[in-house]
């Protein structure tokens, strides 16, 4: 019996309970971690997961039901069970559920892998962590980590309208860090992010990032920030560097334009949205400078696949248009209820899990600077980079994000390192703030956003690159 | 159906034939039963349930550690596991830090179980839903319902094999009012102590209580946290405080020994008293431990690993966690121990209005000004050794003036030392009662009092 019979099965078995729709997704998922502390291996871990989801929809209400068991026989009781929690849900019912309406895709797709990141032997990636976190050491971390992650997923997708889909997802991603211990304080820094990069590639990207290179560097900063100025206080000019940006976009613009917290489904856990769908079209989200994509077509980008979990094609569009706001992230049924015609943003982080409205690449397009060229436009302001804390309200408005590593910039130079930088400020009133956006950008990888009851752990991609600010308050402080 | 303590019994016997008597390998394994009926808008929009089952595999070969899991637990699919984690452990470079397997050990019961929250229907979770949205009186209403049962075993080469199992239930739900929301929140291991009506009315009296609120300026007030809100402090101080290994590499702010804390507090870690297994990862077995006595922080968790490297006299206390190599030993189920009850009562008293219970309303009673704060939200560690957190109010911030609440206050955001908060002359009252809280389908539980405490500090609207 194939994944597709087993998730055929399901999806009958759930029409004949009465559904009238349902899905089935069956996935088989390896992940492989290992994490090495100053110069040694910490752990090494091998999961392995596979099981059948099943979704039904009966009258207005929805159910899903998932068991590890791919048999016939635990397929079509998945699916039966799935059709009897959705008529459970008609207990409390609510408006009509609709499906905006996609091409019932047949076909498959893969991920970009060169190296297959499975293939490549233990003693191989433990090697470069070693070395790498060894080399941080000898020259000043107190702990000197390193990580990597992969993950290979694939998935078979049924639906009653005729869907058959398969997908081989390939994602992996590496990172090091450097900590010193200070006196009453301990100082971090990371390379290449804080958890490290990671796309939907082969190991290739874990061999271009060249860990190693890097260690020395990162383990001297974090000694020197031990004992640097701490940040000032006040209201500045900010420039972020790249990898901050990308978590400045999938807080306070990616979050933002889920529609399912907009239209209210995440009120009581994850928080709704700032924005009103009547605005769409019209609202001034940021400067003119903001263009937002929601692109899951980006090849090696962590947010990009062939086809979503309800079968939808990868397809890229607008989020904000010259500063305006001119798209959502939506799924089939979201979409349908706001009067939208287009889906494609519903994921789900294993085979147990129901989809929902996750960011896949939420990026912004790069403008027409360097990061050099901003530094030395600014007379007086305050440079900073990697992410070390983030925090932002239910609605995605108010934010406090704290970096690894700030810069004085005094007179178009960069000057001190600065310690414990942070800085915050309302979503569309920072974003209106941008006055000069660089053309250096990288596509980001966040393979931890959090999200959904039962949580769900999603791999968002955000393409960033440097950005300056204007009258940025930085520097709070407990 | 193979009984989880077979199942762990197999993977052992496997890893014996696949890499002989010298290996030591420890398997835990867990069927849960779980389902979650979540609604928003007042309807019920998600409900879903999963039968789930896995396996986990440490393994010490030759002086080397490796560790995996799989929900694949065929024959087959056992055998790959050993197979694979063997071959990883053969690949690993010597762990001279392995503080090996638990002997065998008798365990402190088995875990809270109750029969008939294990046969939980959808539909009673759905009637439950369904009596929280009508008690909202017309207000918006969002949140889960949400019940499981979990049996696990563990088993190793050293010849301990234990088994427990435990139910768990927990509601959580907002009424949304005029922009404001109110909210109520209880967990137990039994279904039937939760009230869909109880916290449907709770929750929407809070959210009436919440609209037009005012605009205060930033800066430090004194406060009352209701336990939904002392859970968070809780969760912070068990994750970067109580945890063996951050103490370990001196990223803790834990000095054991040392009067840390106001004399007011006192910290347990009971995974018996709420839903949990009779053992951790390793299989030791749970027992309650003190963190902090009478403001005295007089020990941190530890797995073995923590335990090990700790030094002479330091043993497991039984807070090992999967992936612990990497994360720690986290107490998991930590409880502010709440000021002795007059009457006895387990539980405070309903009291209609923003302050939902009897026992916050003492609290409240005592301060001439200060703020009520419901839930600390997306809080994010500034420092870890120091313990500065960032985060902000959500479902309801109240002003007190003389002993009563006088007007509803916009969200702030704060950035506060959690451990400054508690330190000694800081605490100006603990409640009487717990409520027990848990985190979405992860097996950490926070039993809470509320807490007046002298000083917080605020940094700024939240509202811009």
């Amino acid at each position: 019996m194939t994944e597709f019979d087993v998730a055929t099965a399901a999806v009958q078995a759930a029409l004949d309970a009465g559904a009238r729709y349902a899905d089935a997704r069956v996935m088989h998922r390896r992940y492989e971690s290992m994490t090495a502390r100053n110069g040694e291996i910490e752990s090494v871990t091998q999961d392995e997961s596979a099981g059948v989801g099943v979704r039904a929809l009966v009258g207005s209400g929805w159910g899903f039901y998932a068991v590890p068991d791919l048999s016939a026989t635990a397929a079509r009781t998945a699916g039966e069970r799935a059709a009897r929690i959705a008529a459970a849900s008609g207990r409390v019912a609510g408006p009509g559920s609709k499906l905006v309406p996609i091409p019932a895709s047949t076909g498959s797709w893969s991920s970009p892998c060169a190296v297959d990141p499975l293939s490549v032997p233990l003693s191989d990636k433990g090697d470069l962590l070693v070395r790498a976190t060894r080399t941080s050491q000898e020259h000043g971390a107190d702990q000197a980590e390193g990580l990597y992650q992969i993950w290979d997923t694939r998935k078979w997708f049924v639906s009653s309208e005729g869907h058959r889909i398969d997908q081989h997802i390939r994602e992996c991603g590496a990172g090091i860090s450097a900590t010193v211990i200070g006196d009453g304080e301990t100082q971090r820094r990371s390379y290449p992010s804080y958890r490290g990069q990671y796309g939907t590639q082969g190991w290739e990207l874990v061999d271009g990032l060249d860990l190693t290179a890097h260690a020395a560097r990162i383990a001297e900063e974090a000694r020197e920030l031990v004992t640097a100025p701490l940040c000032p206080a006040g209201e500045t000019t900010l420039i972020l560097g790249g990898e901050q940006m990308a978590l400045q976009i999938h807080e306070s613009v990616g979050h933002a334009i889920e529609l399912d917290r907009i239209l209210g489904w995440e009120a009581a856990f994850a928080g709704t949205s700032w924005l009103d769908l009547e605005q769409l079209g019209a609202l001034r989200y940021g400067s003119e400078l903001m263009n937002i994509t929601i692109d899951p077509t980006i090849p090696g980008a962590l947010g990009s696949f062939g086809f979503d979990d309800e079968g939808t094609p990868a397809t890229r569009r607008d989020a904000v248009r010259e500063g305006r706001w001119v798209g959502t992230l939506a799924g089939r049924d979201s979409a349908a209820i706001a009067g939208l015609d287009y889906a494609g943003s519903v994921r789900a982080d294993g085979w147990a899990r129901l989809p929902m409205v996750r960011m896949t690449n939420v990026g912004l397009e790069p403008g027409p600077h360097t990061l050099d060229e901003m530094i030395a436009a600014t007379d007086d302001g305050v440079l900073m980079d990697l992410n070390r804390s983030w925090s932002i309200d239910d609605k995605r408005l108010n934010f406090q994000f704290g970096c690894e590593i700030g810069w004085e910039i005094k007179n178009g130079r960069r000057g001190r390192m600065l310690r414990n930088p942070t800085y915050t400020g309302i979503g569309p009133l920072f974003w209106r703030s941008m006055d000069m956006l660089s053309s250096e950008t990288v596509a980001w990888g966040t393979p931890n956003c959090g999200k959904g009851q039962p949580g769900q752990i999603g791999h968002t991609g955000h393409p960033a690159a440097p950005a300056r600010f204007t009258g940025v308050r930085v520097g709070v402080r407990g | 159906m193979t009984s989880p303590l077979d199942l762990a019994g197999q993977v052992v016997e496997l890893v014996r034939q696949v890499a002989g008597s010298g290996a030591e390998a420890e398997v835990g394994t867990e069927r849960a039963d779980l389902a979650l009926t979540r609604f928003a808008n007042s309807f019920i929009h998600q409900n879903m349930g999963e039968a789930a089952t896995s396996v986990r595999l440490r393994l010490h070969l030759d002086g080397r550690t490796a560790s995996g899991s799989s929900t694949v637990v065929s024959s087959a699919g056992l055998r790959d596991l050993v197979e694979r984690t063997v071959e990883a452990a053969r690949h690993c470079p010597p762990d001279p830090g392995w503080p090996g397997l638990t002997p065998p050990t008798e365990l402190n019961g088995t875990g809270n179980w109750d029969e008939s929250t294990a046969a939980a229907s959808d539909d009673q979770r759905a009637e439950r839903v369904r009596e929280f949205v009508e008690t909202a009186g017309g207000l918006e209403a969002a949140g889960y319902c949400r019940t499981g049962h979990r049996e696990g075993a563990f088993a190793n080469t050293a010849g301990h094999a234990v088994t427990g199992r435990h139910t768990e239930a927990a509601m959580d739900g907002i009424a949304r009012c005029g922009g404001a929301d109110g909210v109520a929140r209880l967990s137990s291991f039994r279904l039937a102590d939760l009230a869909g009506g109880v916290l449907g009315a709770r929750a929407s009296v809070k959210a009436r209580a919440g609209v037009a609120p005012v605009e205060l300026p930033p800066g430090r007030y004194e406060v009352v946290l209701e336990p939904t809100a002392v859970a968070d402090l809780l969760q912070n101080l068990a994750t970067y405080g109580f945890n063996g290994k951050a103490y370990n590499e001196q990223r803790s702010f834990a000095v054991p020994g040392a009067e840390q804390f106001d004399r007011a507090v006192t910290l347990v870690d009971d995974a018996l008293a709420g839903p949990a297994l009779p053992f951790d990862a390793e299989g030791t077995a749970r027992v309650p431990v003190a963190l902090v006595e009478h403001g005295v922080t007089t020990s941190v968790a530890h797995d073995r690993r923590t335990a090990a490297e700790a030094g002479a006299g330091v043993t497991s206390t039984g807070h090992a966690v999967p992936g612990g190599a990497a994360t720690g030993a986290v107490p998991l189920h930590l409880r502010l121990v709440p000021a002795p009850s007059r009457n006895g009562l387990t539980r405070a008293g309903e009291v209609s209005g923003p302050i939902v219970d009897s026992d916050t309303a003492a609290l409240v009673a005592q301060v001439r000004r200060g703020l009520l704060v419901t839930d600390l939200w997306y809080t994010r560690v500034l420092d870890p050794r120091s313990l500065v957190v960032t985060g902000l109010t959500r479902n309801g911030v109240w002003l007190i003036e003389d002993g009563e609440v006088a007007a509803a206050v916009q969200n702030f955001r704060f950035t506060q030392s959690y451990p400054q908060a508690l330190a000694p002359g800081a605490v100006l009252g603990v409640g009487r009662h717990t409520a027990l809280q848990s985190q979405t389908f992860s097996n950490a539980w926070w039993s809470a009092p509320p807490l007046r405490l002298a000083s917080w500090n605020f940094t700024g609207g939240a509202s811009g």
